[in-house]
């Protein structure tokens, strides 16, 4: 049984490089049309449930923008 | 001893701790004696770096850590440097950088001369500061006045020149050492050793706001005040009763001393202010002297740079003139004898 | 659920100004996991170079100072010899590095300085709007070789890492990249060990990392990581380029 995962994304940190998006074996996170107080459009966690905590979102941000959480 | 290894055993009894060089005539010595007695001291570090260039950076380097560190050249190595030099003076960063000039401009000659003054004492990099500098004039100033740049260095975290020249760095003379090597190596508070117990600092000098850059500025100019009213220093030979002054430095005003002499065997009233600060510049005292002559006679080994600070310590109230011999030429005291008592006669003093 | 992943002690919490999809943020955060993983945020003094990187000071929460142009080394080396209890790291450019300081990184490996450098590379002048680097690809558009780097012009790209593991001081060279979750953990490994080599006391150390630089190659950050698998990797390949580490001689 894989492991339940959930990530935050700091919406206001979030540049809206889509690199997270590319690399979540899950596809689990979806850019938005939201514009953070910087002018980018941050990503999104869609929360479907097929998140398992792997954390490769946050490995490859940039911004320090995910934290993950697992269990 | 020579000139060159009186600097380097004065900077070890100063507690320097780190020395960064690079081979150039005339302060080859200076170099080569640090090789030897630098490095067998404990925990310090002597390093003949790749250029002047990397030189100056590792004295920054040094610096940073909070300990005594120097560096030497000659002329065209000192053009090297004047980035880094700009870097610590704005960083507020102390370190001695001892230049032994020679004649330029270009690869020039190996002999001495003094046309560094203007990049001495207008800050040679780019950007608006001051260092502090020393015209020694003879082998035991060269020893006094190195001790002395670490102390200033430190006490106003500046960095501090010694303007010494290719004659003085290869002459020998007595000498007297007045201070015994430090047992413990002095370290600045404020060094960059790593945050341990305190939150972790940065020095910069990149700024992203103009005013931020301009208070700067203003600041480092606040410290150049306290600096001029209280270390500026000079000498003066025969002034008390003097109708014409010679203004010299280094080992022009050696040669000054003997034509001085030389003038008044003959009964002719000269006398000399010997600036020991270049920068901080006796203006004030020239200034007092107007009010008891106004002739002055500038002479220096270059093509006329010392005489535009005393013409503007003056504001015009004196009459400069100029003898001046460039490109390493070493002019002799009867030489410039003959220079004062044709400019004694021309102007009819008595 | 617990907390798996999060921002490491000694990054601070403030926003990075680098571009979308730069490396330089990637780069400074692994930086940061290293030094609390090895737990030396007290010992590390680090130098940024003028370059983008300039501000890694407001994002590294350990001591740190600038350096002229092309002098880290140089800085980093008095640095070292004053107060070798220190651990001392540069951070610099490909210009700051391969072209401007190619005295002092040759001498400061052939010295052997006990000092890491993290050479970021990323094939073009970023900070000053996109020009060409020793490392730009032939071919390359930059704002200085609009036709392309040409190789009877502007010569071939620079390897200065494979330059620099021919001097013994220099013993452990690496060559990584930040564009794909793989070669970032690779990344932070080779960070890891090039540290360590400094603690033992080994010699220099050096890991070359290949970062995007999406603005100046006029690229979406997605397309910019790829780039350098299809591209840049192609002339700077990855892997250790020297690892004496282990010999016993090792000085």
């Amino acid at each position: 049984m894989s492991t339940q995962g959930r990530i935050e994304i700091d919406q206001e940190l979030c540049k809206g490089c889509l690199i997270c998006i590319h690399f979540c074996p899950k596809g689990d996170i979806s850019p938005s049309n939201k514009v953070n107080s910087s002018g980018y459009s941050p990503a999104c966690f869609d929360n479907s449930g097929k998140c398992t905590g792997c954390a490769i979102c946050a490995i490859v941000c940039p911004e320090v923008a995910i934290e993950v959480y697992r269990g | 001893m020579d000139g060159n290894s009186a600097i380097g055993e004065a900077a070890i009894r100063a507690g320097c701790q780190c020395y960064f060089g690079y081979p150039i005539t005339p302060q080859n010595e200076l170099i080569e004696y640090m090789a030897v007695h630098l490095s067998r001291r404990k925990g310090c570090s002597f390093v003949q770096a790749e250029s002047e260039l990397s030189a100056i950076s590792m004295v920054h380097g040094a610096s940073l850590a909070g300990v005594r560190t120097m560096t030497s050249s000659s002329s065209p190595g000192i053009s090297l440097m004047q980035e880094g030099i700009s870097y610590l003076a704005a960083c507020g960063l102390p370190a001695v950088i001892v230049n032994m000039s020679r004649g330029g401009p270009g690869l020039g000659s190996i002999s001495a001369a003094q046309s560094d003054y203007f990049q001495s004492t207008r800050g040679g990099g780019h950007g608006d500061y001051r260092t502090i500098v020393l015209g020694p004039s003879s082998v035991q100033e060269l020893a006094d006045l190195t001790h002395r740049g670490f102390d200033l260095a430190d006490k106003y975290q500046i960095p501090v020149i010694i303007l010494g020249d290719g004659m003085l760095g290869q002459m020998k003379e007595p000498v007297e050492f007045k201070h015994e090597a430090p047992k413990e190596l002095p370290v600045r508070s404020l060094a960059l050793r790593g945050a341990k117990g305190r939150p972790s600092r940065f020095i910069k000098t990149l700024t992203s706001e103009p005013i931020e850059l301009e208070e700067i500025n203003w600041s480092l100019f606040r410290r150049y005040q306290l600096i001029k009213k209280g270390e500026t220093t000079y000498d003066t030979f025969l002034l008390d009763d003097a109708r014409l002054i010679v203004v010299a430095f280094g080992i022009a005003a050696r040669i000054a001393k003997g034509a001085i002499k030389n003038a008044r065997g003959e009964g002719l009233k000269v006398g000399m202010l010997r600036p020991t600060t270049l920068w901080p510049f006796p203006s004030e005292k020239i200034q007092e002297l107007a009010q008891k002559t106004k002739n002055f006679l500038v002479f220096e080994m270059n093509m006329g740079q010392m005489i535009e600070d005393v013409q503007l310590a003056l504001e015009g109230n004196g009459e400069v003139s100029f003898y001046g011999r460039p490109g390493g030429v070493i002019p002799t005291p009867s030489e410039v004898f003959r220079v004062i008592s044709r400019l004694w006669y021309q102007k009819g003093l008595k | 659920m617990k907390k798996v992943y999060t921002r490491p002690r000694s990054l601070k919490r403030v926003p990075f100004h680098y571009c979308p999809g730069c490396g330089h943020s990637i780069i400074h955060r692994l930086i940061a996991e290293v030094i609390d993983e090895m737990n030396i945020q007290d010992k590390v003094i680090g130098i940024p170079p003028p370059g983008c990187a300039v501000f890694a000071y407001y994002y590294l929460d350990v001591d740190m100072a600038e350096s002229a142009h092309g002098r880290g080394a140089a800085v980093a080396t008095g640095l070292k010899r004053a107060y070798p209890e220190g651990l001392v790291f540069t951070y610099q450019g490909d210009g700051d590095l391969a072209a401007i300081g190619t005295a002092e990184i040759i001498h400061t490996a052939n010295r052997g300085e006990r000092i890491t450098v993290i050479f970021v590379n990323n094939a073009v002048y970023g900070m000053t709007g996109g020009q060409m680097a020793p490392t730009t690809l032939l071919g390359q558009k930059t704002t200085t070789t609009p036709q392309g780097r040409d190789l009877k012009i502007e010569g071939y790209p620079l390897k200065i890492s494979e330059m620099l593991a021919l001097a013994k001081g220099a013993v452990y060279i690496e060559r990584t990249a930040v564009n794909s979750p793989t070669n970032i953990r690779k990344t932070k490994k080779a960070i890891h060990k090039a540290l360590q080599t400094q603690i033992d006391d080994l010699g220099f150390s050096l890991v070359e990392i290949l970062a995007p630089c999406p603005i100046n190659w006029k690229m979406t950050p997605l397309e910019s990581w790829q780039w350098i698998e299809k591209e840049m990797m192609k002339e700077f390949p990855l892997g250790v380029i020297k690892d004496t580490t282990s010999k016993e001689d090792a000085d």
